[in-house]
């Protein structure tokens, strides 16, 4: 709530996928702390309107940390300086007056970038619909009760569940590996009961899939973990080597495509 | 306009049941050949695009955002309700059904809040199907929380995201489709256009987000799941995108919009910050099940911090007024008193518009432990937006838009006034009546698409023969150019006010006039203050760009100029609306503080007709017969 702050922007500035991208570079004087980094830059972009200029295109929806919409790299780290938050819930008190911000998009081949910051992340559906989910049709369940879950495997796989799906694991790895997201579906799925009868073929068909739309492999570097927003453990990408490593011998070979759907 | 709301004849709680055996099956063999669109992919359209597929319906999905996981439902925090009587407190299918008729103070259908409770209990089991990870008690069965507005523990939830949960089930459920080839999924597409054909919906117009391409698509039926209004009064707790597009365009058609007045002011969000605030967070009311509500006594200790003002002299102001649901009172109730105590000066924090919500006595009595394990996520969200720690000082929070009851109009088989065209979830006027109760929408959207669409559809596809209808045809043809033409008019006006300023003007006129509390003079002035609105946005908005590219503000021109329309017949609706019933507060009418219902003159829903521009619409009554509740006066004292 103290005085307002004058911050200096480098901006990605890209017009479309196949357009080279430069940084360019704007001035936005009276920030106050209390605006999330979005205000901001709703306020730079007013600003370019106003003087008859394009504004900076960049993703995001719910601004409350949630739909995974969003999704930046301030300074180097996707998602910015805080840990555990998404760039709506980034606010500019963890700037200081006259601050430098860089701002570039999520940079992977598999995320090839639409305009300015925003990116294609269709990636990320097709890899759960390689079998992301538990096969069963509306109407078909039985009581929600009659299938007890032990609390403390329930409460694991809601800490998987919990991947928005923003895809900063793959911005910050070194690999562009999307390993963190297809482990955290993983997980979440085959540590319920329900999950079991596809555990292991689901875990061979999504981790084929990741290898086929282009993302790089996964040495544990644990940079996905720290950018993440959710926390989502790294443990959870040796649960899925030790499902997919099981799958590969009692399963049968698996096939994907690009581009389904 | 003749409503004919197809109620089933029969007993009550026999209806649904005696409609399933009545409805027409579409044979197996053909339904491949039906095509349906569906657009929205939140809780209602997702559930619905899956399991139609499932069925084995052709479907094309439309959403605007870059996946069908993000739409707005992901936000919810809360829960979701079911009749299970799990907890063995005296729940059932027909105290689902009571508390929802009674919380919507009287203003809704009751045969359809009656099959949303019967159908209540196939939603748990079908998300716990598809591996949603709801929150368990050590024996390893479901646990359940009871919320704001219910007396028993009927509330299912995962950790504060329970939307989240529920709509990764759905999306899981679509992709699983989308792989298998039964439904088409269009992400980045927004519906701009409705199509009719010899008064029967025969298709959409899109423009596609990312090429800027402007395209019709022809289906048998179309299904809209396109959420609520409720950022036409631009802060509210939605999304950035969500929007009035879908459904006003569809009203400009020939569907009526029912009840457009009817908006929910969530009493627990975090209040305003400032000028730049460019939406609100709710904190989940799941919170007033241990959090405290209260202000000071005095206006003298509104600057002091809350440390410093005695217990003595706080007013703990909903369990002082209602003392049998306190904290838990309905949102209505809950928003009206927060306000009250702000207009009476004894409002905290910037501007004096918040109020407490104290944690303290319960974590003196379970620890900060379990309440972290209760909240931790909100408590989290909360420190990170206002930088305040609420395990040592008390929140503050206050009322926000929340939640639209009003939608499209639609009959017991979700279909609207064109035929073809159904409505499901937030975007119809739905089963919450004047007033929605916590956990109520997330039970509604999955029971409207799990569960009722899929049958009401296939009725409506077997019961009717379709011409084979191409997108040259002339209504297709005068869609697609009509899109085109407002698009080329929008980027042609060039002026100097972003739209953005605009749309938070528009909002600000309808907070104040058409807001928490409403009278006819300022509704009246509103009727003068929109349409001049309106007029200087389409003089001196300024769009950049292309059409032919992507352009966000292209995108939301196109939102903000619906809405100012839009705005008109909400005021509209609140002004003709001579009485107080659930969110829609009449100063002129209340009895000792509150709100009074006029079940003689005003028992029914209002489904507005569109006239053409300039013209005021059509008022249509559908009026509200109760045969199983008792009309009574809501107390919750
Ligand atoms: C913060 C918050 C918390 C909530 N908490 C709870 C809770 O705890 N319990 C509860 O029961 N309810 C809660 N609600 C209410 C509930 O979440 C919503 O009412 C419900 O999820 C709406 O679902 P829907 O499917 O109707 O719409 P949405 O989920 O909003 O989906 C709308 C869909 O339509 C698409 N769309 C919209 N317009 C267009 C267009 N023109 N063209 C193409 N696509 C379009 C969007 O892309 C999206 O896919 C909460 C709401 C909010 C905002
Ligand atoms: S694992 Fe984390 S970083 Fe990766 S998509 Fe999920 S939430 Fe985002
Ligand atoms: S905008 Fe939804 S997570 Fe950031």
């Amino acid at each position: 709530m103290s005085g307002t702050m004058n911050i200096t922007l480098k901006v990605w500035r890209q017009s479309g996928p196949s357009a080279p991208g430069a940084f360019e570079t704007y001035k936005a004087p009276g920030i106050s702390p209390d605006m999330s980094f979005l205000e901001m830059l709703d306020i730079v972009n007013e600003r370019l309107i106003e003087g008859g200029k394009d504004p900076i295109a960049f993703d995001h929806d719910c601004r409350e940390g949630i739909c995974g919409m969003c999704g930046l790299v301030i300074n180097g780290a996707a998602h910015g300086p805080s840990k555990l938050t998404t760039t709506c819930q980034l606010h500019m008190r963890s700037f200081k007056d006259g601050d430098s911000i860089t701002i570039e998009p999520w940079r992977a081949k598999a995320f090839p970038v639409i305009k300015d910051l925003v990116v294609d992340r269709a990636p990320l559906d097709r890899i759960i619909q390689a079998g992301g989910f538990i096969s069963v049709a509306t109407g078909g369940p039985q009581d929600a009760n009659a299938l007890p879950v032990g609390k403390p495997e329930a409460e694991q796989s809601m800490d998987a569940a919990a991947c928005i799906g923003c895809g900063a694991c793959v911005a910050a790895c070194p690999n562009a590996s999307v390993s963190l997201f297809t482990a955290a579906k993983i997980s979440h799925l085959g540590l319920l009961p329900q999950g079991q009868p596809e555990r292991y073929r689901r875990a061979l068909k999504m981790v084929a899939q990741m290898d086929l739309e282009g993302f790089g492999g996964c040495t544990l570097f644990g940079e996905c973990m720290a950018a993440c927003p959710k926390g989502i453990s790294i443990d959870f990408i040796k649960r899925m080597n030790g499902d997919y490593i099981w799958g590969s011998v009692t399963e049968a070979p698996v096939k994907v495509t690009l581009g389904g759907g | 306009m003749k409503l004919d709301s197809k109620i089933p004849s029969g007993p009550l709680k026999d209806k649904w049941d005696k409609h399933r055996f009545d409805m027409k099956l579409v044979n197996p063999a053909n339904k491949r050949k039906y095509h349906v669109i569906v657009v929205g992919s939140g809780l209602a359209g997702a559930s619905a695009a899956a399991s139609m597929s499932e069925l084995g319906y052709n479907v094309s999905c439309f959403a605007y955002q870059d996946s069908p996981r993000r739409a707005h439902s992901i936000a919810a925090q809360g829960g979701i309700n079911a009749a299970k009587n799990y907890r063995n407190d005296g729940d059932s299918i027909h105290r689902l059904f009571y508390d929802t008729v009674k919380g919507g103070d009287f203003r809704a259908r009751e045969a359809n809040v009656y099959r949303l409770a019967q159908v209540s209990n196939n939603i748990i089991d079908q998300c716990v199907g598809q591996g949603v990870p709801f929150g368990r008690e050590y024996g390893g069965l479901l646990a359940n929380r009871s919320f704001g507005g219910a007396q028993v523990s009927r509330t299912f939830y995962a950790r504060g995201q329970t939307g989240q949960q529920l709509l990764l089930g759905a999306y899981q459920a679509l992709e699983k489709e989308i792989a298998k080839g039964g439904v088409k999924m269009y992400n980045r597409h927004e519906m701009l256009e409705l199509v009719v054909v010899n008064g029967v919906a025969r298709g959409i117009i899109t423009r596609d987000m990312v090429t800027g391409a402007v395209e019709a698509h022809v289906a048998d039926a179309v299904v809209l799941g396109t959420g609520g209004y409720g950022n036409v009064f631009y802060l509210s707790t939605n999304a950035k995108g969500c929007n009035v597009t879908a459904t006003y365009r569809a009203y400009k058609k020939g569907a009526a919009f029912a009840n457009p007045c009817y908006t929910q002011i969530h009493p627990t969000c975090i209040p305003v910050a400032g000028e730049h605030q460019s939406k609100l967070t709710l904190m989940s009311e799941s919170l007033r099940n241990d959090g405290r509500v209260w202000v000071p006594k005095r206006k003298e200790d509104c600057g002091k911090k809350p440390s410093e003002i005695a217990e003595a002299d706080r007013d703990y102001y909903l369990e002082r007024k209602y003392p049998s649901y306190g904290n838990l009172s309905p949102r209505d109730i809950s928003s009206r008193a927060a306000k009250e105590a702000c207009d009476d000066g004894r409002g905290v924090g910037p501007g004096g518009r918040g109020v407490y919500l104290d944690f303290a006595d319960a974590i003196s009595r379970l620890g900060a432990p379990e309440i972290s394990d209760r909240y931790g996520n909100l408590f989290d969200m909360y420190q990170r937006i206002t930088d305040e720690n609420p395990y040592e000082v008390p929140m503050r929070i206050y009322p926000a838009v929340h939640y639209t009851m009003g939608g499209l109009w639609v009959d017991y088989n979700l279909e609207t006034t064109i035929p073809g065209l159904h409505c499901i979830g937030e975007a119809n006027f739905s089963d919450h009546g004047a007033n929605r109760l916590g956990a109520s929408a997330l039970m509604q959207g999955l029971a409207d698409g799990y569960f009722v669409l899929p049958y009401t559809i296939g009725h409506y596809l077997a019961s009717n023969k379709f011409e084979k209808v191409t997108t040259d045809h002339p209504e297709f043809q005068a869609a697609l150019a009509s899109v085109q033409t407002r698009t080329t008019r929008l980027l042609g006006i060039k002026g100097k006010r972003t739209v953005d300023s605009f749309h938070r003007e528009l909002g600000k006129i309808l907070w104040e006039k058409c807001g928490m509390a409403r009278n006819a003079t300022g509704l009246k002035q509103a009727l003068q203050e929109i349409p001049s609105l309106r007029e200087e946005f389409w003089k001196d908005v300024t769009v950049p760009g292309s059409g032919d590219s992507f352009n966000q503000s292209l995108e939301k021109a196109g939102r903000v100029a619906d809405f100012m329309e839009f705005a008109e017949l909400m005021v509209t609706d609140a002004l003709h609306r001579e009485e107080s019933c659930g969110g829609h507060f009449r100063e002129e009418y209340q009895e000792a503080g509150e709100a009074k219902r006029n079940d003689e003159q005003y028992a029914y829903v209002a489904a507005w007709e569109y006239a053409g521009d300039g013209q005021a619409p059509v008022l249509n009554k559908e009026p509200l017969e109760f045969e199983s509740v008792h009309l009574a006066t809501r107390s919750y004292k």
